[in-house]
């Protein structure tokens, strides 16, 4: 029991590292350009495919340089021709291109590489097990993610409160338009904002494309709860989207090993009481139901608490 | 007789910033109220804590003489409060006539019916075109509300805050960035309109306040430094100090 | 928000065209349904007809949203699942009861399914507006559509539901085996629908969703709750979706999961984009546009969703308004007698456009065989032209297409732009502003 608690929380945190990953640079550009960007998700997916691909060619390193340099360019070029043409046309428009975009990168990968997953290996140099708690072995290579993750938040942290950059992009986060009156040349901010957002959805990707699913259908499995995320933590909150990551990180991991259910406390209903929905209701499990806790924390919020644990606007 | 409006103690803080400090207002009724004050003084501010923008801190804010500090600008403005707006704010994709006519529409019963044709309604078409004809707009009906001239849209903006028949009238500079033929036109037509009911407006133009209002209040850092008649308000040395300055009126 | 949907100008209004056109215009709509499988008589064409049908119900009923209140939803297909899945219910229990309902009321079990489940979850659902009611439609749609692998008995499980059409008591002598019979009874409640639905247009409550949609708030300061605006607007949205997913459960006598997840959801917000927003028949155009695209691309190639992703990209960038703005705004061209003006500048630019779009699709059909492994056998055939796909020459045509059709294309339609602008002008000095 104890076993199960301490390998959860060690996944459960590696998780949340991750979804911060993805949230950071979401909410970044989202306080910053007003769109919330539906195809965050299929960057990271293109981060694992490309990481998949160049590591198939050149090796795992040199992929975790490449992949996130690559689809930075790509996500500077979408700004770039995409975002900037629709930005005239409302938010509406801005938000249908990125969810246009989604679906076809979602078709794109999957015209490319199929709809069957990878086989991303974990490089050798981390393929042993780091430690072993109780009988559990727990993999180097889920702690060299967690180690990777660690480093680029302290250093997204160092970046935000101790560089000029830093300082812009944290008066954008509350102030988007006194940025732009103040001079900055906003379009050349916006083309690099969202590069280095989608480069760091890349990096999670290559890193988590051996240890999670290599598959076409990444994106549209972590979208939405990266959006459940975002809302949660708050839109435009930085240490909401934290919080907000491990919070869903952990109650995800943890669900998904529990098997409870009211059948379980309760005992078994009479079983001449045939099928209905009762007895599914009864019957399920707190492990089948994992996957849509994220989108009940989403509905509860919304209505509760729209602006978020953490958020300063709401729209 | 109750004030149309009372503010009391009324006060607005944003964080730890008080815009607003221990506002006392009263507006009788019928009266044309002017609030001036130089700029930042929060008199946008005090609008929208009357109307239900936003809610103040502490204090109260009564209409007729029952509370409405607290409640939301739709249901304000069904006790019989209307009011303009600084920015332009119309429906800018209707044309002037659906502008005017969504304006009547909850004056004149019609609440959320879906199962009427608002084209058959005698009583709101000739409301509509009453009130266009009284904002000299009846020749522009047809003409989408983005489309017209800006002074234009400020008559407009006009005609949509008096439309619904509301008793109490609040103008939010009505005649900013007017030409002084395009200003007294406002004036004439605020004047008009206005006939019988109470007005409070905000203005930075002193010919209109002087030439308009009954009674002018004077904000000065959320705090209403003096209130009086414009004879009163003019010899005031506090207003000249803080804000008449050196202007010759 | 509201931007977008309010971009296109509303046609004016004061005494809305109760005028000829307006009459011919739906008489016109109303014969098409009619006569239609009277033209074309093959099952397939029936089959065909039926779809687009239920799908223009469908867009109608998300443009309530939309185009009428401003409401960007990424969860309508929930409504319409529900309304399919207790219209399957229902049909069952009819049948197994011997109830002496015939199939043409049991849309409106959908609608009223459609109807309930909007009411409960929709007074939460349209608080705010924006984005978070697109979170939010986002996550009751996840919810709805997981929750239904869970509920097995009433969902089905991955299998769904079946039922059989023909087993309810006949209405004049039909039983609606036939296909024929099923797109009329689609035909009928389409055009009762789509009735109704501008007739909402039409009154206080429309008049008031588009005034939300342009400024919400605004509306506050002319006595209007918009929460109670939009709330009720989500609630007749949801009773036509309803209808329409009840119309699909007949048609195809199953509902499953996919009538309520994430891509039906998408495949409706397309529709009704594509077409456009602004106008009335903007999701019928788009209902026939979408559907018609995905049975017959899919026939030509295996990639057919990625040209649709693309193709709505392309209107997201170039034409927001949709294929209804692009057709409606030559209206004061053809008014005023201009239209000839600009046609010269339309031919011209349409050659390198369509060779453009050539050199894009041998692009992608390459990519394609190469990916399926069968480049070497693969034969991409282009307006009846076979092109070798492992064929370097068809490379350089593919890549010369491409790239130079791209700069002539652009350079065409800044020709077209002038043109367009000195008709604009010309028009309105006649005194045409739309």
């Amino acid at each position: 029991m104890l076993e199960l608690i301490v390998i959860s929380t060690l996944n459960g945190v590696l998780f949340g590292m991750l979804l911060f990953l993805l949230s950071s640079g979401l909410t970044v550009i989202f306080s910053m350009m007003g769109v919330l960007n539906f195809a965050h998700a299929s960057f990271y997916m293109l981060g694992a495919f490309f990481g998949y691909q160049i590591s198939r060619w050149v090796g795992f390193w040199p992929a975790l340089i490449l992949a996130p340099l690559l689809v930075g360019a790509l996500g500077m070029a979408v700004e770039r021709y995409g975002l900037r043409q629709t930005h005239k046309h409302g938010h509406v428009a801005e938000l249908l291109l990125t969810f246009g975009l989604a679906f076809a990168i979602e078709q794109v990968v999957q015209m490319i590489w199929g709809k069957l997953p990878m086989d991303y290996r974990v490089p050798e140099l981390l393929d042993f097990p780091a430690f072993t708690i109780f009988s559990t072995n727990y993999p180097a290579y889920k702690m060299f993610m967690l180690l990777v993750s660690v480093v680029i938040f302290i250093a997204l942290l160092i970046i935000l409160k101790r560089t000029r950059v830093g300082l812009i992009v944290q008066a954008a986060l509350t102030h988007p338009s006194m940025v732009a009156h103040l001079g900055h040349n906003v379009g050349r901010v916006f083309m690099l904002v969202f590069g280095v957002g989608t480069a760091l959805a890349a990096v999670a990707g290559v890193i988590a494309g051996p240890a999670l699913v290599t598959q076409s259908d990444m994106a549209a499995l972590l979208g939405p709860i990266l959006f459940v995320v975002v809302v949660v933590g708050g839109l435009g909150s930085l240490p909401g989207a934290f919080f907000a990551s491990l919070l869903i990180g952990l109650v995800q991991t943890f669900a998904v090993s529990m098997n409870g259910s009211l059948a379980s406390m309760f005992g078994p209903l009479d079983p001449s009481i045939g099928p209905s929905l009762l007895t599914d209701v009864w019957n399920v499990t707190i492990a089948q139901i994992a996957p849509i806790l994220p989108y009940v924390l989403l509905v509860l919020v919304l209505i509760v608490r729209p602006m978020g644990l953490m958020g300063t606007r709401e729209t | 007789m109750t004030n149309a409006i009372e503010i009391r103690a009324v006060e607005k803080a944003f964080g730890n910033v008080r815009i607003i400090q221990d506002l006392n207002l009263t507006v009788a009724k019928g009266e044309r109220h002017a609030i001036i004050g130089p700029n930042g003084a929060g008199k946008s501010t005090t609008f929208n804590l009357i109307s239900g923008h936003i809610t103040p801190t502490s204090g109260e804010i009564t209409l007729n003489g029952e509370r409405i500090s607290g409640l939301r600008p739709f249901e304000i403005n069904r006790r019989g409060l209307s009011r303009s707006f600084q920015v332009t704010n119309v429906f800018a994709k209707m044309t002037v006539w659906e502008n005017i006519r969504c304006a009547v529409l909850w004056a004149t019963g019609q609440r959320y019916a879906f199962w009427k044709n608002v084209d058959n309604l005698p009583e709101v078409r000739r409301r509509t075109a009453e009130i266009l004809e009284d904002i000299h707009l009846t020749h522009r009906r047809d003409v989408p509300a983005g489309l017209l001239t800006y002074a234009e849209q400020r008559e407009l903006e006009i005609g949509i805050t008096i439309a619904g028949g509301a008793n109490v009238i609040m103008l939010d500079e009505p005649t900013a960035g007017m030409s002084n033929t395009e200003t007294d036109r406002a004036v004439a037509l605020i004047r008009r309109l206005t006939e019988g009911r109470t007005l409070v407006i905000v203005e930075h133009d002193m010919s209109v306040v002087f030439g308009l209002a009954d009674r002018i209040s004077v904000l000065v850092y959320g705090n209403i430094i003096a209130s009086g008649t414009p004879e009163e308000i003019r010899g005031n040395p506090k207003v000249k100090e803080a804000y008449l300055g050196e202007e010759e009126h | 928000m509201t931007e977008l949907t309010s971009r296109a100008p509303t046609p004016t209004d004061a005494a809305p065209g109760r005028n000829i056109g307006f009459y011919a215009a739906w008489g016109i709509f109303i014969l098409a349904v009619i006569l239609l499988p009277l033209i074309f008589r093959s099952g397939g064409s029936h089959t065909t007809f039926s779809l687009i049908g239920i799908a223009a119900i469908f867009a109608l009923s998300y443009n309530i949203l939309l185009g009428q209140t401003g409401l960007l939803s990424f969860g309508h297909a929930v409504y319409y699942g529900l309304g399919g899945f207790l219209a399957i219910h229902g049909m069952n229990a009819i049948a197994a009861h011997g109830l002496p309902v015939p199939l043409p009321f049991v849309p409106l079990i959908g609608g009223f399914a459609g109807l309930v489940f909007a009411v409960v979850i929709g007074w939460v659902s349209t608080q705010r507006a924006g984005t978070v009611f697109a979170m939010i439609s986002l996550g009751i749609g996840e919810l709805v559509a997981s929750s239904s692998l869970i509920l097995r008995s009433f969902f089905g499980g991955e299998a769904g539901i079946t039922t059989n059409r023909t087993d309810l008591p006949a209405l004049f002598g039909w039983n609606f085996g036939p296909q024929i019979q099923v797109y009329y009874l689609i035909g009928f409640w389409l055009v009762i629908s789509a009735i109704a639905m501008y007739a909402l247009t039409r009154t206080p409550l429309g008049r008031m969703c588009n005034a939300v949609r342009d400024n919400p708030e605004r509306v506050q300061f002319i006595g209007y709750d918009p929460h109670v605006i939009r709330y009720l607007s989500f609630c007749f949205a949801g009773f036509f979706a309803g209808i329409a997913g009840a119309l699909a459960a007949i048609n195809f006598e199953i509902a499953n999961a996919a009538y309520l997840g994430a891509v039906q959801s998408g495949v409706v917000l397309f529709a009704t984009f594509i077409g456009g927003v602004s106008y009335f028949f903007g999701p019928i155009l788009g209902a026939v546009v979408v559907t018609m695209l995905q049975l017959e691309l899919s026939d030509v190639t295996t990639v057919w969703q990625l040209y649709f992703g693309i193709i709505f990209i392309g209107i997201v960038m170039y034409a927001p308004g949709g294929l209804a703005s692009l057709l409606m705004m030559h209206r004061p061209l053809i008014r005023a007698g201009t239209l000839s003006a600009i046609l010269p500048a339309y031919l011209i630019a349409i050659v390198p456009t369509i060779l453009f779009a050539c050199g894009v699709i041998l692009t992608i059909e390459i990519l394609a065989a190469y990916s399926q492994g069968n480049a070497g056998s693969s034969t991409i055939r282009l307006f009846r032209i076979p092109f070798e796909a492992a064929n370097p020459m068809t490379w350089l045509v593919a890549a010369v297409l491409t790239i130079g059709g791209f700069f002539v294309a652009r350079m065409t339609w800044r020709g077209v732009t002038a043109a367009w602008d000195r008709a604009m002008m010309a028009a309105r000095e006649r005194g045409y502003h739309a």
